[in-house]
């Protein structure tokens, strides 16, 4: 009985292939675009994890000081109170006008050192030769193909286990390259510590400890923020994807009622019954979920260089390696795809159970229930803003913000079916003759078969303005403020601090204004920081982007007295003009002013130049922005070239930076214009198998209006017409709620994110293009419908009139 | 055992000092180390202290305990200095490396730990204005120049110790006034010891803390060059006897013979060279000790003194298996005199 009454129900898909296509799709595409956005994360995460091993500071704690570095000899106190703790020294070296980061350790106590001993050894060195001048560097093999490059002066070993990018080496070399003899960077808390120790906040007040998991890597923290924003797409392209689902499996189970009515008659139990389509539905499920693995895995293949673009971009972190199967988001994929079919499947099943045994298997009568269900899903929604309200007015950061807009797409997609249905009312009120009234009649009779579709169309509508006015607000801010912050006609790079002062030398001989920048690198309450020097000139206060100062800010800071902080930090550590930041022990200033700095995720202060060499002796002096006559730059330009031997690339004029600033911009939000379009074409997806499911039950009512005289060809466009009112209806209304979302976007998610806060602009023209493209969704998805029922047979329709179903 | 200690520290001098083809290149030579000479008069405070032009070094102390609940001790302390090159610089460009062994051992167990330092921070050192040797929270310690009284601590994940050392007699030079020679070839090292502390303090044990007394060890040696290029390890012995009279004694294991060395303390602390060969030990009981194969129990003579005694391991697992390991342990002597002491071996791999 059992595999009859099996076979019986899966001959439903023989007859219904395109239903099961529809299905299987739903799900795929639900599991695809989840499990895509898993992969990259899980891949991202990996990476970073990857390079914390690598460096040997996975796991362990770290002691960071407050302001600027750690006195050697506070470390060996803190080792001679008996704590195991592996000192490190970070910082920036430049060899042949290449900066690389070095990162001193000492081998001796280092968790990394095994590895780095073994590699010396490969190449006939002993580990004790790297404590010995002239040292030896470790790093990846690319990054030892440039520093053997660079310089001679040490030998590289190449250690295929270093994360790219950096050079690393025994404090007896790096603390020489950095020349910072006497300062450590932070201490790592290594594993093993005798027991009884007095703890370490009693011994190192001063010192910030940061446990494993917060320092676990500074680019996690910060990339947290990106990461989220990916799983939040991934989400409602999943939450989009399981509406086609709920449909489908609806329809599926309403048209098997004859026969779920006929099996039962025949004496199948209701729980077997209720069995078999259980496991019909998990089967389902998990061939779609394969499907959507497979399909995810390409998806996040393709997407993968997107997003290395944007971490770099964002926040110089960078993802290396390429994609590889991890259990964690191929299992979390499967189970996310059962539990959405089930989720998805659970209302239909639990009204099969319910079903009294010799139930007619009519339709549903969907559209008297609607209304009372349109003010009950308005209810909610409503509820579901206001709860969102309430999490955003009393947290803060990212995971409120995104909180926020969780239950505020919920909560709009929910209003959506009573808002429609409201316009479709007035819309009917205003019709003029008979078939006009009955198209708005019928439209709003198939609006609780839609909703769902409208819904995920809503939401892919709203996401793309939001999204769109996010960045383009940005972009618009960020060219402007490019505009502002680089004056300076010509920018040179000097090759070494010698030929920086002569070049400066020639130029001021030259009656060239010279604007020398230099700096220092430190850090501020565990975090890095970089002190800038400059020199007073009018070109800053006429242009410096200050978003916030006191009165007389450039007269404060040109004196030295006070600093200019970016916005960043000032958001981070709440400092406002007035607050007293301490740069380095036993100099603190006031902050005078706080500047707008775009795209770059680290704390950053200005002070006048003549304060920082006071406090800074030895700052090197390469970079210099020359001001010059926009006809003479291209001159000047090649008069310094001829003067000095200058690679290519260290002089630049203005524009060019600008074009390469820009470039990096826009690579940066690559993978987002990629989402946005797959969420898209995913909502038009649903809103194809909505039209797909509700045709096969419109004959019924379609028949009628047929014999009265209205011709198919009349029905196909009426069929047209009523799904771009729906989708047109829907992208109205999806306006308002997009910019709502690039409000959260730009006010909190940006500044939680990224320390600042954009000012939105709004851009009619996109909403245009982005409102057509929904009715061009529209008449796509209606098109297949329309055409089966320009084509139809008479003799179908009549059949209407001969059958009950 | 933190691995990677276990690799850097692989190549410091212990490990190429033992391997089978002896010195490897620093038993012939110095690369601008100071080499002991014969005519060098040691002087005090002064050689309590550091010799940085010589390549290695070290404090090495070791007491027999016995404990309030009438159980015998062990306990060893050992600071010892590596050169790359000879002489001191400041900050990271120090050349001096540093390693320490602390181990308590008992009838059963054999607790150890090491540390290891780079010199030049600070993290590491010794000072002789008072005395002071010290490794991470390990330390040697003297209120005054002198090493008449000193304090003595360290820990470990499992045990930790605090000692009191008094010196009941003088200073000893091993050799001939502290110039100790190694091979037949002439290899020496500068060497003394305080063989005379009264001991007092209290161990800290996984089963609790115990009070106890008895007799501590002292010995100071530096060199660069320690063994001949056929040696590959040494069983070395410092016994006290109930009579007050004490006996150190070597044998320097050689593919071309065996080569040993001694020094016979009276009971008043007066010191005399024994001549080459006057000590001989021979393995009377073999022991596994961690998958190799260690004499433990031995037969030691010198018959010039009368000594003819058997030395018996206390735990015969006192292996240290440290970055350099070896066998290091407290033993018990009967014969025809009866006593107690300690026990290393090392080039056992």
């Amino acid at each position: 009985m059992k595999g009859a009454a099996l076979l019986a129900i899966l001959s439903h898909w023989r007859r219904h292939p395109l239903q099961l296509a529809t299905l299987i799709a739903g799900l795929a595409l639900a599991a695809g675009l989840w499990s895509a956005v898993q992969a990259i994360n899980a891949e991202a995460r990996a990476s970073y994890a990857r390079a914390a091993e690598q460096l040997g500071t996975a796991g362990l704690a770290r002691l960071i000081p407050e302001t600027g570095s750690i006195p050697i000899a506070r470390y060996a106190e803190l080792r001679r109170s008996g704590w195991r703790l592996a000192p490190v020294l970070e910082g920036v070296v430049s060899f042949d006008r290449q900066s690389f980061d070095i990162m001193g350790v000492d081998l001796l106590q280092h968790p990394q050192a095994p590895a780095l001993a073994e590699a010396a050894e490969a190449e006939s060195s002993t580990p004790l030769e790297a404590l010995r001048p002239p040292g030896r560097i470790f790093a990846h093999s690319e990054t030892a193909a440039l520093l053997s490059e660079a310089q001679q002066t040490h030998p590289v070993t190449r250690l295929a286990a270093l994360p790219r990018g950096i050079a690393m080496a025994d404090l007896s070399l790096a603390s020489q390259l950095l020349r910072r003899p006497d300062s450590l960077s932070y201490l790592l808390v290594l594993p093993e510590q005798t027991p009884g120790l007095a703890p370490l906040a009693e011994l190192a007040p001063e010192l910030t400890h940061l446990p494993a998991r917060a320092a676990a890597s500074d680019t996690g923290r910060l990339t947290d923020s990106f990461h989220l924003n990916l799983t939040a797409f991934g989400l409602l392209s999943f939450a989009v994807g399981l509406f086609i689902v709920q449909g489908t499996i609806a329809l599926s189970l309403e048209q098997r009622r004859g026969m779920i009515r006929t099996l039962r008659s025949l004496g199948v139990p209701m729980r077997l019954l209720s069995g078999l389509f259980i496991a019909e539905l998990a089967a389902i499920a998990l061939a779609a979920g394969i499907a959507g693995l497979a399909g995810g895995y390409l998806v996040a293949a393709a997407l993968l260089p997107g997003v290395n673009a944007t971490l770099a971009g964002l926040y110089g972190a960078s993802v290396d390696g390429s994609l590889s199967l991890r259990p964690g988001w191929v299992f979390s994929g499967l189970a996310m795809t059962l539990g959405g079919a089930f989720l998805a499947g659970a209302q239909s099943l639990f009204a099969l159970w319910r079903l009294p045994i010799l139930a007619a298997p009519a339709t549903l009568a969907r559209g008297q229930q609607a209304s009372r269900s349109h003010m009950f899903s308005a209810f909610c929604g409503a509820a579901s803003i206001a709860a969102g309200l309430i999490v955003l007015y009393f947290f803060q950061g990212l995971v409120a913000g995104f909180a926020f807009l969780g239950a505020l797409m919920l909560g709009a997609a929910l209003l959506l079916p009573l808002l429609i249905s409201a316009g479709l009312s007035v819309g009917a009120r205003m019709a003029k003759g008979a078939l006009a009234e009955w198209l708005w009649a019928d439209t709003r009779a198939q609006l609780p078969g839609m909703s769902l579709a409208l819904m995920a169309l809503l939401l892919a509508l709203a996401a793309n303005i939001g999204v769109g006015t996010m960045v383009s607000s940005f972009r618009l801010t960020f060219t402007g403020w490019l505009d502002q912050r680089l004056f300076a006609e010509v920018y040179v790079t000097a090759t070494s601090d010698a030929q920086g002062a002569e070049l400066a030398h020639w130029l001021e001989a030259q009656g060239i204004t010279v604007l020398s920048r230099r700096y220092h690198d430190t850090r501020f309450k565990g975090a890095p920081l970089r002190v800038y020097g400059f020199e007073d000139d009018e070109a800053y206060r006429s242009n410096w982007p200050l978003l916030d100062a006191s009165p007389d800010v450039w007269d404060q800071t040109a004196s030295g007295k006070a600093l200019l902080i970016n916005e960043q930090l000032a958001r981070r550590h709440k400092l406002a003009p007035g607050s007293i930041l301490e740069i380095k022990p036993g100099w603190r200033l006031p902050v005078a002013g706080v500047y707008s700095d775009y795209g770059n995720p680290n704390g950053q202060a200005m002070v006048s130049l003549p304060a920082l060499q006071k406090h800074v002796p030895s700052l090197p002096n390469r970079n210099f922005g020359l001001r010059a006559d926009p006809q003479e730059i291209t001159g000047l330009i090649k008069l310094i070239r001829q003067e000095f031997d200058f690679p290519r690339e260290n002089i630049t004029d203005q524009a060019t930076v600008k074009t390469r600033s820009l470039a990096v911009f826009d690579r940066t939000f690559v993978i987002t214009a990629a989402l946005n379009l797959l969420t898209l074409g995913v909502a038009g997806f649903a809103l194809l198998t909505s039209l797909l499911t509700l045709w096969s039950q419109r004959l019924p009512q379609l028949a009628p209006v047929w014999a009265m005289g209205v011709t198919r060809r009349q029905l196909a466009a009426a069929e047209v017409l009523r799904s771009l009112i729906l989708a047109a209806g829907t992208a109205v209304l999806a306006l308002p709620l997009g910019l709502v979302l690039a409000w959260v976007l730009l006010s909190v998610i940006n500044v939680a994110a990224f320390g600042w806060k954009l000012p939105m602009y709004l851009f009619p023209l996109d909403w245009l293009r982005l409102f057509m493209l929904a009715l061009l969704a529209a008449v796509i998805a209606a098109a297949l419908p329309a055409w089966r029922l320009s084509r139809i047979d008479p003799a179908d329709l009549l059949k209407v009139f001969a059958n009950e179903r | 055992m933190n691995a990677n200690i276990i690799l850097v520290a692989s190549s410091l001098i212990w490990a190429t000092a033992v391997q089978p083809q002896g010195y490897a290149g620093l038993g012939t030579d110095a690369e601008g180390f100071a080499i002991p000479k014969p005519d060098t008069r040691l002087t005090f405070p002064a050689d309590h202290g550091l010799h940085s032009d010589f390549r290695i070094e070290w404090w090495y102390l070791t007491a027999n305990l016995e404990g309030a609940d009438g159980a015998d001790y062990g306990i060893q302390w050992t600071l010892f200095r590596s050169a790359l090159a000879p002489g001191e610089a400041a900050g990271w460009q120090s050349p001096q490396i540093w390693m320490a062994h602390a181990a308590v051992t008992t009838k059963d167990k054999h607790l150890f730990a090491e540390r290891i330092a780079r010199g030049g921070v600070g993290q590491a050192g010794v000072q002789t204005h008072p005395f002071s040797a010290w490794i991470d929270n390990w330390q040697m310690r003297s209120a005054d120049e002198t090493l008449e009284e000193i304090s003595l601590s360290a820990s470990g994940m499992e045990f930790s110790y605090d000692l009191n050392l008094m010196a009941d007699g003088p200073l000893v030079l091993q050799g001939n006034a502290g110039y100790s020679v190694k091979s037949a070839s002439g290899q020496a090292s500068h060497y003394y010891s305080q063989p005379h502390y009264m001991v007092s303090g209290t161990l800290s044990l996984p089963d609790g803390p115990i009070d106890v007394t008895g007799h501590g060890w002292l010995d100071r040696e530096w060199s660069s060059q320690p063994l001949a290029e056929d040696q590959s390890g040494w069983d070395w012995f410092s016994l006290s006897f109930d009579s007050g009279e004490k006996l150190m004694g070597f044998v320097l294991r050689g593919a071309r013979g065996d080569f040993t060395s001694g020094t016979w303390i009276s009971a008043d602390g007066t010191a005399e060279p024994l001549a080459p060969g006057a000590f001989q030990a021979q393995p009377l009981n073999i022991s596994d000790v961690q998958g190799r194969e260690m004499p433990t129990h031995w037969h030691a003579s010198v018959p010039d003194k009368g000594v003819s005694v058997e030395i018996l391991a206390l735990n015969p697992q006192s292996w240290m298996g440290t970055s350099f390991s070896y066998w290091e342990g407290p033993v018990a002597v009967i014969g025809s005199h009866s006593g107690k002491g300690y026990l290393e071996m090392t080039g056992y791999e």
